[in-house]
């Protein structure tokens, strides 16, 4: 992962210390992959848990599945704390609004999973008061699909978004992606 | 043949046929028997009818448990484009009555408030005001319920496309009109409002309440619901019988095998089917398995929204050890689409029985471990005794089922009221409580739960090791796939059930079973084709849901929650 800098470019390592028993110091990276690094590791979730969707986020947060294990079991309840948006379930019309307010409350940089077929195209509710999958309103990073995922497809969506922060692209909304390139440079 | 057929009613027909002739509309109002005893009435009778209903000491009909409206556009032989169908149940004497209010205008029906009679009318009317463009005369607060206010038509009727979006803008939101004033008193601090929800922790699913706080009581409060309206009655009308299936888990998701058996209960009543006892009992085991998962995250959410989130950690595995059962039946852990008309999507799998038996040893066990730390604890004592108080009278009043109605100290179950399946056979216990209040209700879940278990043992103790699960009229089940392959006929009945869907007689029917948060009605209208002509859910957190703004008076904000918890809401089966 980048995380002892570039292939065919070794860290310099110092001698070790005496009585340390040959374990180095420090190591060098780029700011760059340590933000990332830092930032897939400890990703702070909003459960927009809407419908059946929750109840296996709920799962996923549990004892069984343990989302801590990826670093993310911080679950906020304030848009203003959180990183990372995890829409599940359906999103109505009436809920739209709602929906795009907590994701224009949460602060840079922030990304987004829409879990379930409901968030991500409307699912089999292709009806009048159903919105035919949030990136009508929001740009969303991972889809996770699946009436409801099971919460591996939930985590294997998380590990997605992981590498996609590590590798340093940004997040899809260009506000976002601005915010975080004046941050780095 | 055909006038006796007209004549011989039914005896509880019989009897309902002489009361409303002793009533204030008698000669308007006509008798006839189908599932249940219908009384069919013009909208202007219907308040007193109402009335009557109630109060009269040969009908005491208490319970209001549901307002279907339906239009009649595309039906053939009905009296007039609109009507409402009205279901009340009589806790003294267990009986039901169907009352059809045929709304003569077709232009704009109107149909006359029973809020007064009934206050769990109210959230009903405003529905079929939503859905279906009744003007409901005298209705308190005649709103759209559902639908998002910028919505245009009204959805269900027939002539309304299913497709057709409404753009909705904040903006648009209607806030309750006190809400908007100031209320300065003399003497005291100005009141504040302030909007919980539709987006916060505890308000499971989706529902806006709107309060007004005096301090830190609520002196005034209104909830806003419909923020999960998925249009779940509209698809059922473009699907197929056994399509509506998958839609049905979808309504309470958290014990959605309860709704597939509610449901195809109701489809094999009207075609008049039996199905073999082993499929009964599979049925009946993963239906008590799923009250307990329901229970245990009505219980665990609870706590987790008044602080005590290892309880929660304990219950959810429960849920985790049956999910492993339910994925062993048919492949999906949360929204089984299990049951099918006329049996089960596929046998159970052979170490049924032993895996439901290794569950009956590790549930209790999370069971007690909730609660020795919960049911003495001090804080959860002090959060939850005395609070969020229904009284039996308000509980019937409400039209509450259910653990709301056996907390308050009503003993009505579903499954010992109306017996299906074996219910009868076994020996269980209604628990109840005259309390009333939320840890009365805390103490009748965990008790159910243990009922529960209680029935599953038996039904195992006579589970047949071997036989069929599925009835075998291959006009409603699909033939094995190894008679389609070498039969002409099997592929015959195969084509049509797959291109055509079941043959359902045309009539209607209401059937009822025991949800996990009471009583899980469906009334279903057939014309003859492949799918329902009109299909209404009657979920059971919808009059739980509608006194909760009456509840909370008086109380905290922390209180409120503490009772939401209490509720059971799933906003899934709540706004459909």
């Amino acid at each position: 992962m980048g995380l002892f800098g570039k292939k065919g470019e070794l860290p310099a390592l110092q001698p070790p210390r005496p009585g340390a028993a040959g374990a180095a110091d420090f190591f060098v990276t780029r700011m760059e992959e340590m933000v990332s690094w830092a930032r897939k590791n400890s990703l702070w979730p909003f459960p927009f848990a809407t419908a059946c969707c929750g109840i296996e986020f709920m799962s996923v947060a549990a004892a069984h599945y343990d989302i801590s294990r990826f670093g993310s079991e911080v679950v906020r309840f304030s848009p203003r704390q959180a990183d990372l948006l995890i829409v599940a379930g359906t999103v109505t019309d009436k809920m739209a609004p709602v929906l795009r307010k907590i994701y224009d409350q949460m602060p840079e940089p922030k990304w987004v999973i829409s879990m379930g077929v409901c968030a991500s195209s409307g699912g089999f509710y292709r009806a009048y008061h159903v919105t035919q999958g949030i990136d009508e309103i929001i740009p969303v990073d991972v889809y996770v699909p699946g009436c409801p995922p099971t919460p591996e497809q939930l985590i294997y969506g998380i590990m997605e978004l992981q590498k996609k922060i590590a590798s340093g692209e940004k997040s899809r909304d260009s506000r976002s992606a601005k915010f975080a390139a004046e941050q780095l440079s | 043949m055909t006038v006796a057929l007209e004549t011989a009613l039914s005896p509880a027909a019989e009897r309902v046929r002489e009361r409303v002739a002793a009533s204030p509309v008698a000669g308007r109002a006509e008798v006839v028997d189908r599932d249940l005893p219908t009384i069919e009435v013009s909208p202007k009778d219907w308040p007193t009818l109402a009335r009557f209903l109630r109060d009269d000491p040969g009908c005491r009909y208490d319970l209001f448990l549901d307002l279907c409206g339906v239009d009649n556009l595309r039906r053939r032989g009905q009296k007039t484009r609109y009507e409402a169908v009205v279901h009340l149940h009589s806790l003294p004497s267990n009986e039901r009555v169907r009352v059809r209010v045929l709304l003569p205008d077709a232009e704009n029906p109107s149909l006359p408030t029973v809020c007064d009679t009934y206050p769990a009318a109210n959230w009903f009317e405003r529905e079929a005001y939503d859905l279906f463009g009744f003007e409901v005369p005298g209705h308190p607060n005649l709103h759209r319920l559902l639908c998002h206010d910028a919505f245009v038509g009204h959805p269900l009727r027939k002539d309304y496309a299913p497709g057709q979006r409404w753009f909705f803008a904040e903006e648009d939101l209607r806030m309750p009109e006190w809400s908007k004033e100031t209320d300065v008193r003399a003497g005291h601090f100005e009141t504040q409002t302030i909007s919980i929800g539709p987006s916060h922790p505890a308000t499971h699913g989706i529902i806006h309440l709107v309060v007004r706080l005096d301090g830190e009581r609520i002196v005034r409060a209104e909830t806003m619901i419909g923020y999960l309206h998925r249009c779940f009655e509209k698809m059922a009308e473009k699907h197929h019988w056994n399509q509506i299936i998958p839609y049905t888990d979808r309504l309470n998701y958290v014990s959605a095998m309860l709704n597939g058996v509610g449901y195809v209960r109701t489809v094999e009543k009207m075609l008049g089917m039996e199905i073999p006892d082993r499929g009964r009992l599979a049925r009946t085991i993963l239906s008590e398995f799923s009250r307990i998962m329901d229970h245990c995250v009505c219980i665990g959410a609870n706590l987790v929204d008044i602080g005590a989130l290892t309880n929660f950690i304990y219950l959810y595995q429960n849920r985790e050890n049956i999910y492993d059962l339910l994925e062993a039946c048919c492949g999906a852990r949360l929204t089984v689409s299990y049951v099918r008309v006329g049996g089960l999507a596929v046998d159970v799998p052979e170490d049924f029985v032993a895996r439901c038996r290794a569950l009956l040893e590790s549930i209790p066990v999370l069971i007690d471990d909730v609660e020795k730390l919960v049911t003495n604890n001090r804080i959860i004592r002090n959060r939850l005794s005395g609070t969020g108080v229904v009284t039996k009278e308000q509980a019937v009043a409400w039209g509450m089922t259910g653990p709301m109605l056996r907390a308050s100290g009503v003993p009505y179950d579903v499954r010992r009221a109306h017996p299906y399946d074996f219910y009868d056979k076994f020996d269980w216990d209604i628990p109840i409580s005259q309390d009333g209040d939320n840890f009365a209700r805390y103490l009748v879940r965990i008790e159910e739960m243990r009922q529960s278990l209680k029935i599953i043992r038996q039904a195992l103790d006579v589970f047949p090791a071997k036989g069929p699960i599925n009835s075998d009229d291959w006009r409603v089940v699909l033939p094995p796939k190894d008679a389609v392959y070498h039969d002409m006929e099997s592929l015959i009945y195969h084509f049509k059930l797959t291109m055509e869907g079941i043959r359902v007689p045309a009539g209607e029917r209401y059937e009822w079973i025991e949800g996990a948060n009471g009583e899980l009605g469906y009334y279903a209208i057939s014309d003859g084709r492949g799918g329902p002509y009109r299909l209404k859910v009657r979920p059971p957190c919808f009059p739980n849901m509608a006194a909760f703004e009456q509840i909370v008076v008086g109380g905290t904000v922390s209180d409120a929650i503490a009772t939401l918890g209490t509720l059971n809401v799933i906003a899934g089966e709540l706004d459909r």
